[in-house]
């Protein structure tokens, strides 16, 4: 595979993740307002995955939902932050959002300044969307910020977030969270996935795989 | 807080109440007002208002004959019938 | 009936719509309450076996869409809570209502859902069944509930579309895949049935003489019957039901429905009432502190 189909998919991966994730509060947020307002973030995740797996099928001779659904859980690139089920806590998942958008953002600044004028264009296109998720985020994350819970989620997931960027961009991102990369902090980097990412996948599956080849 | 939402679907149409929704504040206001009237691309425009910022009038004196004002307080048909009468334009007939 | 409420409901009988701040006979007040407690209460319902197959969603579409769709049921639940709460019954009481079982939440969410066809099965006949109650309430004698109903209907109007295109994928697919429709079919059709509840005339119908809901029960099975049959049968699909068939009068005639099935599950005692009431305290239960975070300034 190559460096640019690698790339792609791992962004991919991490969007449908984190947006199958995401997913998982539809119905059952705090508020009806805030769930109404989630799945739309979760639903413009899927989409990105989604456009980043159009680019990569074409680099990969295949389709988008073959490969969203059809690879072995540990052929997926993402990153663990986005693999962990925090449907028990909002806080952490309110942590988790913030987090990831602060990484993506750095993430999509540089494609958006690389010379691959294709995969720059649709960065462009994403960004544009995730306006409303930081905004989003942002409004959360200063309205629970003397809650402990959301401070300790932060605290929690931040060597799981440092993971989400390559190793260059991480001392940046530590700029913007306001938190420690020092060298002595554990990464959950790629490569090495949870067990919650099998779980998630025989889940995702499930239908696809009851009648293998099948147009659904 | 209660926000009165209300939305303007196309350019050159006017805002119209479309609903409320209970939030914290203008800025969770505006994050679940976008999602919930606007996720379809069915309003052009929001506007959010606090309810309490609304002030409604719902009773007007109507103590006096007032149809001076109104087309409903005219009636031209019969002094139109007689008028064309003596000018010879047109038969008296009953309509 | 004093003269003042015998006036009001001439008034609705005549088509008359009255508004939040209008005077409301105290009768009128608390039966619109519960009707409306109950629809809203069911939207939350209903999200409950549906949310399940998003996470399981074969291709992206179908994901987006369910997503989206399921996303529109909380939307309707936001709607129609705050016309109740603008009535006076606040949303805490409400959802601690629900889940004490002491208000109720119509038939079919109740029940379970095994298949993928289940999932078409829902956004097709299920939701079509709902969206022609809907459409009456269109006319519904207090404005404010008629009105979020015209979103309502406009919402509703992809998520038929997806349920049947959901299920002609399945039935121009695999004998497998057809085979999840129809076996969803079968244990969907007895609940379809008593969804729009036992045929009481309409004018022994409280909800109606206050125009509440502007037709009949049997009036709104016998449009679904002449609506949907049709598409079912021209996919080779069967109904579960022998008698079923189109008078030539233009009445469908079918099996009486189990109304004391109907009357178990409403009250709580349907396959999944329990734990489905459960799962949705226990999310209350969970976020009850950032609910509590909101209201603080």
């Amino acid at each position: 595979m190559n460096e640019r189909a690698r790339l792609l998919l791992s962004i991919a991966d991490d969007e449908l993740i984190v947006g199958w994730r995401d997913s998982e509060w539809t119905g059952i947020a705090p508020t009806l307002e805030e769930d109404v307002a989630f799945s739309s973030i979760a639903q413009n995740e899927i989409g990105h995955a989604r456009a980043l797996y159009e680019l990569a099928a074409k680099e990969l001779d295949s389709d988008p939902d073959a490969l969203a659904f059809d690879r072995a859980p540990d052929e997926y690139l993402c990153a663990p932050l986005v693999e962990l089920d925090l449907t028990d806590d909002w806080a952490k998942t309110i942590a988790r959002r913030h987090l990831y958008e602060l990484a993506d953002e750095l993430r999509i600044r540089a494609l958006i300044a690389s010379d691959d004028r294709e995969l720059a264009g649709l960065a462009a296109k994403i960004d544009r969307e995730e306006v409303y998720h930081r905004m989003h985020a942002q409004m959360w994350a200063a309205r629970l910020r003397d809650e402990p819970r959301f401070r300790a989620a932060v605290d929690e997931l931040w060597p799981y977030a440092l993971g989400v960027v390559a190793p260059a961009q991480r001392a940046e991102l530590a700029r913007r969270v306001g938190l420690s990369d020092d060298s002595s902090l554990t990464v959950f980097g790629r490569g090495e996935h949870t067990p919650e990412l099998a779980e998630l996948w025989n889940e995702m599956t499930e239908v696809r795989r009851s009648v293998p080849g099948a147009s659904w | 807080m209660i926000f009165e939402v209300f939305r303007r679907e196309r350019k050159g149409q006017p805002f119209a109440h479309a609903g409320s929704i209970d939030a914290p504040d203008a800025s969770f206001a505006d994050a679940w007002a976008r999602e919930q009237y606007g996720r379809r691309g069915e309003s052009e425009a929001l506007w959010l208002v606090p309810r309490d910022a609304v002030h409604q009038i719902t009773e007007w004196a109507d103590e006096f004959d007032l149809k001076y004002r109104r087309v409903d307080g005219y009636s031209i048909k019969e002094r139109l019938r007689v008028a064309r009468e003596r000018a010879g334009t047109a038969p008296a007939v009953d309509r | 009936m004093d003269a003042r409420t015998e006036a009001f409901v001439a008034y609705v009988q005549g088509g008359g719509q009255v508004e939040a701040t209008d005077w409301l006979p105290e009768e009128y007040r608390q039966k619109l309450i519960k009707f409306i407690e109950m629809h809203g209460n069911s939207e939350l319902m209903g999200v409950l076996p549906e949310r399940e197959w998003i996470l399981r969603a074969p291709t992206l579409q179908r994901k987006l869409a369910l997503t989206a769709k399921v996303q529109d049921e909380v939307g309707h639940a936001q709607l129609i809570y705050r016309v109740a709460e603008d009535l006076g019954k606040p949303r805490e009481q409400m959802l601690a209502d629900l889940v004490s079982g002491k208000a109720k939440f119509h038939n079919v969410f109740h029940y379970p859902t095994k298949t993928w066809g289940d999932v078409g099965v829902i956004a097709w006949l299920v939701d079509a069944a709902a969206i022609i109650s809907q459409k009456a309430l269109l006319k519904c004698s207090y404005a404010p509930y008629a009105r979020i109903m015209k979103k309502i209907c406009w919402e509703e109007s992809f998520h038929i579309l997806h349920g049947r295109d959901v299920i002609l994928a399945m039935m121009t697919g695999t004998d497998e895949q057809r085979e999840l429709v129809q076996e969803a079919l079968d244990r969907w059709w007895g609940p379809l049935m008593q969804f729009h509840g036992n045929p009481i005339p309409r004018d022994d119908d409280p909800m109606y003489v206050w125009r509440i809901k502007s037709q009949g029960n049997e009036e709104a099975r016998q449009q679904f019957l002449e609506g949907y049959v049709p598409q079912v049968w021209e996919l080779g699909l069967t109904v579960p039901d022998p008698k079923l068939r189109r008078g030539d009068d233009g009445v469908w005639q079918y099996s009486e429905p189990d109304w004391d099935e109907l009357k178990s599950v409403v009250t709580g005692h349907g396959p999944r009432s329990q734990d489905r009431l459960a799962f949705r305290a226990r999310f209350l239960e969970q976020e009850k502190w950032v609910r509590d975070y909101m209201l603080a300034a």
